[in-house]
């Protein structure tokens, strides 16, 4: 900032102000900035039209044309799309009963995966917030955040490598699972476990201390804390950890592949139609479901009023 | 709420029973980075770094990682300009959906994963007829990353007001000098924090980019995923996750610097 250039005269007031600006202005102000100063809707869509035209011209369209070509077909003698409407795609999968079991297969996953995930991460959370010191609050937040930026394959891998044949799952005596559906239950509630940790910690750490002193000072039993007060407060929290670890859950086939067995779940189909399969449309299809089931959800939690306070 | 010495006891085992349970997977990964067995059986009987060696020869993994770091660099530029331009609108200015714009931001890591691969798959291959190569992961990750420089962004707008922007207007700063000279300091350690985030999530993303990568250009994560099944290259894929391991430490170190540092300066 060169106070040295301030003309005192050039004082405008409120930013929108739109009156003609006083004529001798300092060295600073080229012509360039000074009509952007005077016009806010110019440098409004200045500032909006590159993010936007990217978001909506990559992101948008491509939306929009996925919903398109899941109405669009695949000729099966010379695999090219047949651009002519059909509901044929959506007809196979409600009468296929692949699609049904798969979808079943993978809600139930991620239904599985939430309600561990919050199971675990309640009492963790609890425990930072509001029983550990403040020192060593901030160590187990880091020691609660360093994982997540560990990679995710990594985690999928290690966790191959502990439920492998010879593994330290089956060496601790404990036995392992095996590849199937209750190691990827296990890899996808390591992996997303922080997610739902950190907002339930961060909607505890909000609860105000003397709310719950108050409370026991007027004779009020735990149970009765947490009933009426903590849980209350924390609904936010472990709804938005909730999407989270089932949204996650619903849109990842990585985890299924490296120790999932043979199980297939919804984002398998998807690729394979997408690849190997080359019935783009089917994909494009099958990915509405999991659009479908994450919108249904939205809505219901919406219902609720819980995502006001998101 | 006075809790009895008990419950204090029992969260703190569970505490530290999932925080063990937290860092298990990844302290085997890294044990079994020497194991003499290539199957990586457990207990390891004895020690060997012919694996590291063979990690560190393989061509492979360097082009991956060349490859990883180039998208990830790109994409991180990207959406550091984009999300900061996108931040500035929506936290300085208020217009007709502004809400919508919100919310698209955020669809793209909202949405499960599968759907925004295979949009951006369709987008590309279906609709506008072009192969997929480096340059459709990097759009595709910058698509994804936006989110969190803007989220970084916005939240330091809101906390640093407009009282000195509006101060260095009326000393008769020039629009484009005001954001240089006053707004773009304040920014800095917002957008160091969001393009690392944004990094490190172009970094270590697998599912969109399985449905954006072309043919020759593989990522680490897509190595790593290529490479996890065969039986003589998981030694090598182990050392790989050990590299990963220790390198995520670094973003966790520097957070806790620059955090400390804001703290200091308060």
């Amino acid at each position: 900032m060169s106070t040295t250039s301030s003309v005192p005269d050039a004082h405008e007031g409120a930013r929108n102000d739109q009156a003609p600006a006083p004529a001798p202005r300092g060295p600073v102000a080229r012509p360039g900035s000074r009509l952007l100063h005077r016009w806010v809707w110019l440098r409004l869509s200045l500032l909006l039209s590159a993010p936007l035209a990217w978001m909506v011209l990559i992101y948008v369209v491509a939306l929009a044309a996925l919903l398109i070509t899941s109405l669009w077909s695949v000729d099966s003698l010379s695999s090219e799309i047949d651009r002519t409407w059909t509901l044929d795609n959506f007809r196979t999968l409600i009468e296929n009963e692949v699609y049904r079991n798969v979808t079943v297969r993978t809600v139930g996953v991620a239904l599985a995966v939430t309600v561990i995930d919050v199971a675990i991460a309640l009492p963790i959370a609890f425990y930072m917030a509001k029983v550990a010191s403040p020192r060593a609050r901030r160590m187990l937040v880091v020691a609660v955040l360093t994982p997540l930026w560990a990679s995710y394959l990594v985690k999928v891998f290690s966790w191959r490598v502990v439920l492998s044949e010879g593994g330290l799952a089956e060496w601790s005596g404990l036995g392992s699972p095996g590849y199937g559906l209750t190691a990827v239950v296990i890899t996808q509630a390591y992996i997303w476990l922080p997610y739902v940790i950190l907002p339930i910690f961060a909607a505890l750490e909000r609860v105000p201390d003397s709310l719950l002193e108050a409370a026991g000072d007027l004779g009020a039993p735990t149970s009765m804390v947490v009933r009426s007060i903590v849980m209350p407060l924390l609904v936010p929290g472990i709804v938005a950890g909730a999407i989270f670890s089932f949204s996650l859950t619903l849109g990842d086939y990585i985890t299924v592949n490296i120790v999932g067995g043979a199980n297939q779940m919804l984002g398998n189909l998807v690729f394979v139609n997408a690849g190997a399969a080359n019935n783009l449309p089917l994909a494009a299809a099958i990915a509405m479901i999991p659009i479908v089931v994450m919108l249904v959800l939205l809505t219901a939690i919406r219902r609720t009023g819980a995502l006001e306070n998101i | 709420m006075t809790l009895s010495s008990t419950a204090r006891r029992t969260l703190a085992v569970l505490t530290a029973a999932v925080l063990v349970l937290i860092y298990l997977p990844l302290l085997v990964v890294v044990l079994n980075s020497v194991n003499p067995n290539q199957s990586m059986t457990w207990p390891i009987e004895g020690v060997t770094f012919e694996w590291w060696r063979r990690a560190a020869d393989s061509a492979g993994v360097r082009e991956a990682l060349a490859t990883s770091l180039q998208v990830a660099a790109i994409a991180t530029g990207i959406a550091l300009v984009l999300g900061t331009l996108l931040a500035l609108a929506l936290q300085r200015y208020s217009f007709f959906g502004k809400h919508s714009v919100n919310l698209l931001v955020i669809l793209p890591i909202a949405l499960p994963g599968v759907v925004t691969g295979i949009a951006l798959n369709n987008g590309f291959r279906g609709i506008l007829g072009i192969d997929l190569s480096l340059w459709t992961i990097v759009i595709a990750h910058a698509t994804f990353c936006i989110v969190t420089v803007f989220n970084n962004v916005q939240a330091r707008l809101r906390r640093m007001g407009t009282s000195l922007e509006e101060a260095s207007a009326d000393l008769g700063a020039g629009v484009f000098t005001t954001f240089r000279l006053v707004t773009l300091p304040q920014l800095r350690s917002a957008l160091l924090a969001g393009g690392m985030l944004a990094f490190a999530l172009s970094f270590d993303e697998i599912i969109v980019t399985t449905f954006t990568a072309g043919g020759g250009a593989n990522t680490l994560p897509i190595w790593i995923l290529n490479n996890m099944f065969r039986p003589n290259q998981a030694p090598v894929v182990n050392v790989v996750a050990v590299v990963l391991i220790l390198f995520s430490i670094v973003p966790v170190w520097l957070a806790q610097r620059l955090s400390s540092d804001v703290e200091a300066a308060r």
